[in-house]
């Protein structure tokens, strides 16, 4: 029998992978061959997807990216013995790009069957978990605390802190909250990790409960995953029932876990929004405090997490706190799970340590554009992180390098733009964007954004420059100081890093774009 | 053969029934809801303000929140366009206006015969492979033109 592995992740699918299946299915009918097809996650490796490996002595072979009318041409080539072919990129784990990563979160996805429950545990799956009812609540947390895990969801907020306050509110009924709802562009983990390893998400929200007593959990998934959807379901499932017979936490109380799909707004994906938006109201806002963690979710004591620090827990309760503390640098502890996307020539996932520059992200892993033009300028951190030019592309990556220059890391996607961009127009829409999503409970928010790109419009149109240009200045500080939430507090940073950045797009030399045309 | 129910509010009644005892149900409500009947018509926020013994008010607060739920049944196939930065820089803008010019809609309409309703999305979590799109509850990306092409002419057959 020969076994081969075709990715059943959104993106994969998105980019042609069902009619790959349907193909080798086809041919190994028509051809008597005994193939078995594995649907795994992705590698990340998304400019060779879909991507098709085949199990050999040597390791999984793989190709890429293959589409479905080629897939004869390819058998015939010998692909099924692992043989060379210009699709071929060799043993897949040693492939550099995949290789030179160090993968903690990622370690199984792109690897396993994100179905199957035997192969998670194959994989050292619910060996965190085990480790986790050996040490008990207390042990759990001093574990997360050591490890050094910062929130990945955006604000980096140390997650052994929260889990503590969570863990000293007296006995009551505590609820686990999943913030699944990735609305960043230039942003894929979550998705990934929900896909493509859904079980390790699960252990994590499990471990959480028993560190803090929390006995339900909840996943807040966004309504443009489907596909996670679909994969999350079947995982709960499955563990629901394996937690009926596997002995090693029989016993404890698993959060039993239910997921709600939200209905498109970029702003329940913070915490506050979130909550209401689960207790089924209009996604507002909450001052702070009382924090969610004292009362959160109905009233209750809560944890809010993102997918990735939930899903790296049970790695860290696996090797334990210190192994992953030892990677990164400064405060910035672990790996990051960098996102590259926009215009760029190798699109994907790359975990690694804390540290690596920004440059080396962009030109050395990403492969520069995929238009073949140069690169101008550098999204990161989603719609309310700020734009890097080229001068500052020495930034490592680590969350005080980046505010030091006026950025954030975020949920670190990092999109990417050639030579083309209006920077003008990418500031214009990072007001226009606010005020689509502003959840409409402060002003600096609600009316600033309308004002900021009526603004913006003048001093792209040159009217009274200097007096606009300082208007816009004011109200990004009002907007910065004012706003009850990132969402208006955070809008200037793309407005400001474009205008500071790229004075020439605001009417200052329009020469420039012409010339790029 | 019509894709959504016409409105009839006992069968709306009976699906509010289904999902009302958790608890928050109202967002999960309003999906099933929208599943059926392609929207959210006016006339349901009174039965789901009864049934979870709420003010109508909180209703209506609650559906016009979410830009995903709808007061028409939508075209038979729906195209979500993603306009998020990342798409952008993959030339977006460029596709969409081709989208907007074949179908002779603007962003949020329907095409005349009603087969397809275009709209915009903020991030489909593709961007590694920008720009993409969504036709009904299948992804694509690495869209060029002439994959465009296809598509809509997918959607309108
Ligand atoms: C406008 C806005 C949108 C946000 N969106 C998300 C999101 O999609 N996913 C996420 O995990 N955190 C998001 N956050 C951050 C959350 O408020 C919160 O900090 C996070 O869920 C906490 O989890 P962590 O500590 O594990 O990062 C957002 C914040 C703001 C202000
Ligand atoms: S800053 Fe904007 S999104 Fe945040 S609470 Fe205020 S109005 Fe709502
Ligand atoms: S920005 Fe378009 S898919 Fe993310």
């Amino acid at each position: 029998m020969t076994r081969i592995y075709i990715s059943r992740d959104s993106g994969a699918l998105a980019l042609g992978a069902e009619a790959v299946v349907k193909r080798f299915e086809k041919e190994a009918k028509e051809r008597g061959l005994d193939l078995e097809i594995v649907r795994n996650g992705s590698r990340g490796m998304y400019w060779l997807e879909p991507l098709v490996e085949v199990e050999t002595d040597q390791g999984r072979v793989g190709y890429g990216p293959v589409r479905a009318s080629k897939v004869d041409d390819l058998i015939d080539a010998g692909m099924l013995e692992g043989k060379p072919h210009k699709k071929c990129i060799g043993v897949v784990d040693d492939y550099p790009w995949f290789k030179n990563q160090t993968r903690l979160t990622f370690a199984r996805v792109g690897t396993t069957d994100p179905r199957s429950l035997e192969d998670y545990q194959a994989h050292g799956g619910y060996a965190g978990l085990k480790k986790a009812l050996e040490v008990g609540p207390d042990g759990i947390i001093e574990e997360v605390l050591a490890s050094g895990l910062r929130g990945r969801g955006g604000a980096g907020f140390p997650t052994g802190i929260k889990w503590r306050t969570v863990a000293d509110c007296p006995p009551q009924q505590k609820y686990i909250v999943c913030n699944a709802d990735e609305g960043d562009s230039g942003t894929f983990a979550d998705r990934m990790i929900m896909e493509g390893d859904p079980f390790v998400l699960i252990e994590g929200m499990t471990i959480a409960g028993i560190a803090v007593g929390a006995t339900y959990g909840y996943i807040y998934l966004r309504s443009e995953y489907p596909h996670a959807s679909v994969a999350l379901r079947a995982a709960i499932d499955a563990a629901r029932n394996a937690g009926l017979s596997a002995t090693t936490w029989r016993a404890r109380a698993t959060p039993s876990t239910w997921r709600s799909a939200t209905a498109g707004r970029y702003v329940c994906g913070e915490e506050t929004s979130l909550l209401d938006s689960l207790e089924g109201k209009r996604g507002e806002v909450r001052a702070k405090p009382p924090l969610p963690a004292h009362v959160g979710l109905f009233g209750q004591p809560t944890i809010i997490n993102n997918v990735l620090s939930l899903a790296t827990v049970p790695i860290i309760m696996d090797k334990g706190g210190q192994y992953y503390h030892d990677f990164g640098m400064g405060r910035s502890r672990g790996t990051m799970r960098i996102q590259l996307a926009g215009n760029i020539k190798h699109g994907g996932l790359y975990e690694t340590a804390f540290g690596i520059t920004l440059g080396e992200l962009v030109d050395d892993i990403g492969g520069g554009t995929y238009s073949g033009r140069p690169v101008r300028a550098v999204q990161v951190g989603g719609p309310l992180g700020a734009y890097f030019p080229r001068d500052l592309f020495d930034t490592p990556f680590d969350y005080e390098a980046f505010a030091a220059r006026d950025g954030l890391i975020g949920h670190a996607g990092v999109v990417v733009f050639d030579d083309t961009v209006d920077m003008a127009k990418q500031a214009h829409f990072a007001m226009e964007f606010c005020a689509i999503e502003s959840c409409g409970k402060c002003t600096p928010c609600r009316i600033g954004s309308a004002r900021g790109m009526e603004v913006i419009d003048k001093i792209v149109a040159d009217e009274d420059r200097a007096e606009n240009l300082e208007i816009l200045e004011d109200l990004c500080n009002t907007m910065k100081l004012g706003s009850l939430c990132a969402l208006g507090g955070f809008a200037p940073y793309p407005v400001m890093s474009a205008l500071t950045h790229f004075p020439e797009d605001f009417g200052a030399d329009k020469k420039r774009l012409e010339a790029a045309e | 053969m019509p894709k959504y129910e016409t409105w009839n509010p006992e069968r709306a009644v009976e699906i509010i029934a289904e999902h009302q005892d958790q608890r928050g149900a109202t967002l999960p409500i309003l999906h099933a809801l929208q599943e059926v009947f392609g929207c959210v018509p006016l006339d349901a926020e009174p039965l789901i303000a009864d049934a979870l013994n709420i003010t109508r008010a909180e209703v209506h607060g609650c559906v016009t929140f979410y830009h995903d739920f709808r007061r028409e049944p939508p075209g038979r196939r729906t195209l979500k366009i993603c306009l998020a930065e990342s798409c952008q820089a993959a030339g977006v803008r460029a596709l969409e206006s081709r989208a907007k010019e074949k179908l002779g809609v603007e962003m949020g309409g329907t095409t005349a015969d009603a087969r397809v309703t275009l709209e915009p999305v903020y991030c489909l979590g593709l961007c590694h492979s920008s720009p993409a799109v969504m036709l009904d509850k299948d992804v694509y990306a690495g869209l060029d033109e002439e994959r465009l092409d296809e598509l809509l002419k997918e959607a309108q057959s």
